[in-house]
């Protein structure tokens, strides 16, 4: 099916289970501990060996000799593969640096030797006694260092990442109010609970993954070009996925050291990171350093607006892009964004949730907060005076559905903005300096084509299987509330299946864009099934009403069941007229701290998103997906900071004791608002994903009710105490 | 780069190269050389998981973590992290909730421990289980065996009058409130961030409950 | 090697930053009582249980510093098995020493410190070497050094002996490897309470995070209406820092009393801020004494 028009009114605009708040269909699994993720899959191939993987010791350099011959004779060793003895490996879909194999050593951590034995703690015992000796080479590790000599990065169609609208700099010179400001943004790291964990087993040349991945496709033909083989012959598994939030989106070594491990044991080998391995040897999300400079009338509207951002990555390879939102979310004829890419020789940068955006509304929504403040104007007004008609930064592009001043009045409203001290740092509660905050968030609504296979049983039940994923996401629910609304059964006769690579390919989760496409291409395969049956039992299957488990014809009514067996399998895809529309979701994030007047610790009270995200396909699910975004968006505003080493080259904090993440302590009960839109732009289904949304703008927020609270802006994150407390009141007038 | 002095970084690796970077002292590393290391052998344990009786001949290293899930294969228990940093782990060891990761299966001998398959299973949910499937009080999954279990022993741990951090005055009982949830809780991390609809899932349990 | 909670030995363990070749398990020595003392104080065997300790009804009434230290420490899952005596022996959670990658002389004697001019924003500030800037991570210990505990153990000879607490942790100087003063072999068998001394007791830890975090500062204190009382510092140092001296300018207020403590403070450029976090925890004390 392809979605070559908008949507008309069609069966979800009378939805009886779309849309509902639906608890998770695997939750009495997951709930339980019988949801099977990647390295708990005993059942799937007998006689399971162990491997663990040994990362480099330096951050760039080579391997000079690697002593294997103690590690080899160790008990219950079964098989080592080294670098030194492999080919390098060939490079897939984002993989920067090859995940194994050879000399050379491109960044810390990276993998150099799997050790397969019969037991875990037998391969980690083992593995400690591989001696290796380095040559190490100088690297580049200072962000801040490279920026100045860094060059733009490459944009769409190979194109340097600079873009121009009128004349920003005159009219920036001649704007009567002018705010310029530089923000930095430190590594994170994505910290999904399940480590990267596969378990590979070989029969001849095929070779099947039970693995953890977000985007099966991609898996299977990266994992074909790893180890130069037929795409045919690589099978992925992955049922269940411990989080990934980007982490997860490309092969990495845990399935390569698996797949290799396996092949030379003879056997079924298994593989996850350690804990202290996964942030150096896997990607994370790079550092930017980010300048803004706005120019405003008295009246508050943009005349001006500059984003220019910086960040590094291994080789110089793509970068952290924040300047993304901002040619969409505010007006102002003359623009400027660009995007500087420096080559570091820290471990990989890759997408980690909202790639760019998360990190570059902590720097617009912050700067924003300073416009307002330099005007004197409400931040929420400041924002809704530069509410753009069309597309702000390609203005031949139309908006498909926007509702961000709706968003920012709602959500005033509701938080009691209008209580908010104008004049920072007026607010006591006893100990606590109180403030509130807002900011705005933009995230794309994309969709990428994708399939689903869709079976009727001879007892009614429907069978959806499709590789999509499901991260956490929901999409094991949705999906099935899609099935079951489209072929007019309960929601309990539909069983879905994911993660399967044998299963038709979907658009995997990764950039907000699975619940759309994925819900959009079941539909598409239900609408064949449903033509299907209409065939064989002679209707019109386009036009009879499927419901409470029956067909409802004109003149008649059928069961479901009289079909039979049947099966059909369709994918959606998206036509041309969507280039017309630049097809968004939108957010408006409120905020309100505590600051211990002593200590300069931070609580947070209260949070609020209001979201317009066109339909909410199961708003008990999406609730969640836009929560965890601002709980995350909380850990990159207050705490989270990959520490680097500027002379070995590696990120210190590489555990979840050095890199904090929020607990429980830190987040109060959180609002969340969908707004009831809906977006006949976005899919047949008018829906668009929330998974991104709720990471943009939160942060922003919080450091704008910090500022607030305390009247310290801190442009340097994470906003730890360390920043601002010497600027907190003295403790003479406490 | 050039030499060959053989510097050490540590144990396992060296350094032919020096580096201009590196402000340190090393020292060669043979100095440190690591004795060849002993395989410690199998021993016998037994203890009760779930109500049933198991033995066990182990490896002396072997977690409790690993016990339940490589050679039970209850692998509802989750490794995490495996140094007692995020909770996945958390099992119920004599009815006092623990991190798996970092206790020696040898040491459960005579122990009782419950897991998550030992509160409920999909046809029979322990309340808690059932309360976090309708506040959606998770979202990959991962941590939430952990959080289950800490949080049916957290209940227990209040109405014992076990202290805690957030207690005004820590002579007085504690009380089921929503501050007290969330910092017991604290040992369990939760990347997804469903923290909010846990902390409902508890409350609701403990409102049953009282 | 001694094992009781094993919650930070086996985490060194997997790592192998501790090697032992033999583990001795004394979980089942019986060392876990609390139990008064002849001289009006307690005794609090060495296998007690953080949770236990914490919840113990006397020591919640006459040494709540004690009880609130421990519960701002680690997880609830952690304090049930980590013990007292483990408690006193963890080890610095330096990031240099818990890579094997990187020299440390804590690790590895003689390898040099990566920390000195690494990463330290959660080092010390004061009593370190130019071989070591690790602190010493835990929180109970802090709450022991203003209650003047004292640690029994009992050597491989048998014979026993008792360390006051304020000896116990050492400060790294050229032998950071050594983390405290117990002799090879040497078995912790309990620790002792003084009388209670009344007085407000109250410990406050500031983390980056609300909770499950190492301390950047923390503040051990207990005061007296009077205005008097004893003040010792967490996260500061290789040992809980304590400073008998200063304590008399309490009634002067905090700025007082932390010009004298962190007279001699080292701090690096990371990690200064911990002296005026001290200062201003400890006003924040002892505006609640006041209150």
């Amino acid at each position: 099916m392809e979605f070559n028009a908008p949507a008309g009114t069609n069966l979800f605009d009378k939805s009886r289970i779309v849309g509902k708040p639906t608890p998770r269909i695997d939750g009495p699994l997951k709930t339980t501990g019988t949801a099977p993720y990647a390295y708990e899959r005993h059942d799937v191939a007998p006689n399971q060996a162990y491997g663990y993987v040994v990362g480099a010791a330096i951050s760039k350099g080579r391997i000079v000799s690697m002593d294997l011959s103690e590690a080899r004779s160790a008990p219950g060793v079964i098989a080592i593969v080294a670098a030194p003895e492999t080919q390098p490996l060939g490079k897939a879909r984002s993989n920067i640096a090859p995940l194994f194999g050879g000399d050379e050593i491109a960044h810390y951590h990276q993998a150099i030797a799997c050790v397969v034995a019969e037991t875990f703690e037998q391969a980690r015992s083992a593995a400690g006694l591989i001696r290796t000796v380095y040559g190490r080479e100088e690297g580049a590790f200072d962000l801040a260092a490279a920026a100045p000599a860094a060059g733009l990065a490459k944009g769409r169609g190979g194109k340097p990442d600079r873009k121009l609208r009128g004349d920003f700099e005159a009219a920036f010179a001649v704007a009567p109010v002018k705010l310029d400001a530089q923000y930095t943004t430190p590594d994170e790291t994505h910290a999904m609970m399940e480590p990267h964990a596969t378990i590979a087993a070989w029969h001849g040349d095929q070779l099947t993954l039970w693995t953890s991945n977000q985007m099966i496709d991609w898996a299977k033909s990266s994992m074909a070009q790893i180890l130069d083989m037929k795409p045919e012959n690589v099978r992925i598994d992955s049922p269940f996925i411990g989080g990934g939030f980007g982490g997860k989106l490309f092969i990495r070594s845990d399935a390569v050291m698996a797949a290799l491990g396996a092949k030379a044991a003879g056997r079924p080998v298994k593989v996850t990171l350690q804990r202290p391995l996964v942030v150096n040897n896997t990607t994370h999300r790079h550092a930017t350093i980010q300048r803004l400079r706005i120019g405003a009338e008295r009246d508050g509207r943009i005349t001006a607006i500059a984003h220019e951002n910086w960040s590094g990555n291994l080789y110089g390879s793509e970068g952290e892009d924040g300047t993304l939102q901002t040619p969409k979310l505010y007006s102002g004829e003359n623009r400027l964004t660009a995007n500087y890419v420096a080559a570091l020789d820290l471990p990989e940068g890759n997408a980690m949730r909202a790639p760019g955006e998360a990190v570059g509304h902590l720097a617009l929504e912050a700067a924003m907060d300073e416009l307002a403040e330099l005007l004197d104007m409400d931040p929420v007004e400041l924002r809704i005076r530069n509410e753009p008609q069309s597309v702000p930064g390609t203005p031949d592009k139309k908006f498909s559905d926007r509702n961000l001043v709706r968003c920012l009045r709602d959500g005033a409203e509701r938080f009691g903005w209008s209580r908010r001290a104008t004049k920072p740092g007026q607010v006591r509660d006893g100990r606590w300096l109180v403030g509130m905050g807002v900011a705005a968030g933009y995230r794309g609504g994309p969709v990428q084509k994708s399939g689903a296979r869709v079976r009727l049983e001879t007892d009614g039940r429907i069978t959806v299987e499709t590789d999509m994923t499901d991260i956490g996401t929901g999409s094991y629910t949705i999906i099935a509330q899609t099935a079951a609304e489209t072929m007019g059964v309960p929601l309990e006769q539909v069983t879905v299946k994911l993660g399967d690579s044998r299963f038709p390919a979907s658009a995997g989760s990764g950039g907000q864009w699975g619940a759309a496409s994925s819900t959009a291409g079941t539909y598409a395969a239900c609408v064949s099934l449903r033509r299907a049956i209409g065939e064989k039992l002679g209707f019109n299957g386009d036009t009879a009403t499927f419901a409470d488990s029956r067909i409802h014809l004109s003149n008649r009514t059928i069961p479901l069941t009289d079909a039979g067996s049947m099966a059909a399998e369709d994918q959606i895809t998206f036509g041309e007229f969507k280039r017309e529309y630049d097809v968004g979701t939108y957010a408006a994030h409120f905020c309100e701290v505590g600051v211990d007047v002593f200590t300069g610790e931070t609580r947070i009270r209260r949070m609020l998103a209001v979201c317009d995200a066109g339909r909410i396909l199961n708003p008990l699910s999406a609730r969640s997906q836009v929560i965890g975004g601002m709980v995350m968006a909380t850990g990159a505003a207050l705490m989270e900071e990959l520490a680097v080493d500027k002379r070995f080259g590696f990120f210190v904090n590489h555990d979840l004791a050095g890199y904090e993440v929020p607990v429980h302590a830190d987040i109060p009960h959180q609002e969340v608002v969908f707004l009831e839109t809906e977006d006949p732009i976005a899919s047949p289904l008018k829906a668009k994903g929330v998974g991104e949304l709720g990471i943009c703008g939160p942060g922003a927020a919080l450091a704008n009710a910090l500022y607030n609270a305390t009247g310290v802006r801190v442009r340097d994150y994470p906003i730890t105490l360390d920043k601002y407390l010497d600027e907190l009141p003295d403790l003479a007038t406490i | 780069m050039a030499g060959s002095a053989g510097y050490g970084l540590s144990r396992r690796g060296v350094l032919a190269a020096s580096a201009a970077s590196a402000a340190f002292t090393a020292v060669p590393l043979s100095a440190h050389s690591a004795t060849r290391k002993r395989e410690p052998g199998a021993v016998p344990v037994s203890f009760e998981v779930n109500g049933q009786h198991v033995e066990l001949s182990l490896d002396t290293r072997t977690t409790l973590l690993d016990a339940l899930r490589e050679h039970l294969k209850l692998t509802g228990t989750k490794k995490g992290c495996d140094h007692g940093q995020c909770g996945a782990c958390t099992v119920l060891v004599n009815g006092v909730r623990i991190n798996s990761c970092l206790s020696l299966a040898v040491q459960h001998e005579g122990d009782e421990v419950t897991t998550i398959e030992g509160l409920g299973t999909p046809d029979r949910l322990h309340p808690m289980q059932a309360a976090f499937i309708k506040h959606d009080g998770y979202q990959c999954g991962y941590c939430t065996p952990g959080q289950i279990c800490s949080a049916v022993a957290v209940l227990k741990e209040i109405e014992a009058g076990i202290p805690s951090h957030v207690q005004a005055d820590v002579t007085s009982r504690p009380e089921p409130s929503n501050i007290e949830f969330r910092e017991r809780m604290s040992g369990n991390l939760c990347r997804c961030g469903a923290y909010s609809n846990i902390a409902e899932a508890i409350a609701e349990v403990a409102g049953a409950k009282a | 090697m001694f094992l009781a909670g094993g919650t930070n030995l086996l985490d060194l363990m997997k790592l192998e930053i501790e090697t032992p070749t033999h583990l001795v398990d004394v979980q089942d020595l019986k060392l876990d009582a609390i139990e008064e003392t002849t001289e009006g104080g307690l005794r609090i065997g060495a296998l007690a249980t953080n949770t236990a300790v914490a919840a113990d009804a006397r020591i919640r009434r006459d040494y709540s510093v004690l009880t609130r230290a421990i519960v701002a420490g680690a997880s609830g899952q952690l304090r049930n098995k980590a013990t007292t005596a483990g408690n006193l022996l963890q080890r610095t959670r330096c990031p240099y020493f818990y890579d094997t990658n990187m020299p440390c002389n804590k690790r590895k004697p003689g390898s040099g410190c990566a920390a000195l001019g690494g990463y330290s924003r959660q080092l010390a500030v004061i009593g370190s070497s130019d071989q070591c800037i690790a602190t010493y991570p835990g929180d109970m210990a802090v709450a022991l050094r203003v209650l003047d505990a004292a640690v029994e153990t009992v050597k491989a000879d048998g014979t026993a002996r008792t360390i006051p607490i304020a000896e116990f942790h050492r400060l790294p100087g050229t032998q950071p490897q050594r983390d405290n003063s117990l002799e090879r072999g040497e078995l912790i068998t309990a620790v002792t309470l003084p009388r209670p001394i009344g007085g407000r007791h109250f410990y406050h830890k500031v983390r980056d995070r609300a909770s499950y975090a190492f301390a950047l500062v923390s503040v051990a204190a207990v005061l007296q209406k009077d205005g008097s009382g004893r003040v010792a510092f967490g996260g500061v140092a290789h040992k809980p820092w304590r400073v008998e001296a200063a304590e008399a300018a309490l009634p002067l207020g905090a700025p007082a009393v932390a010009a004298q403590v962190f007279a001699d403070a080292q701090p690096t450029e990371d990690n200064k801020f911990k002296i005026s976090l001290a200062e201003r925890t400890l006003a924040s004390v002892i505006a609640q004494a006041r209150s």
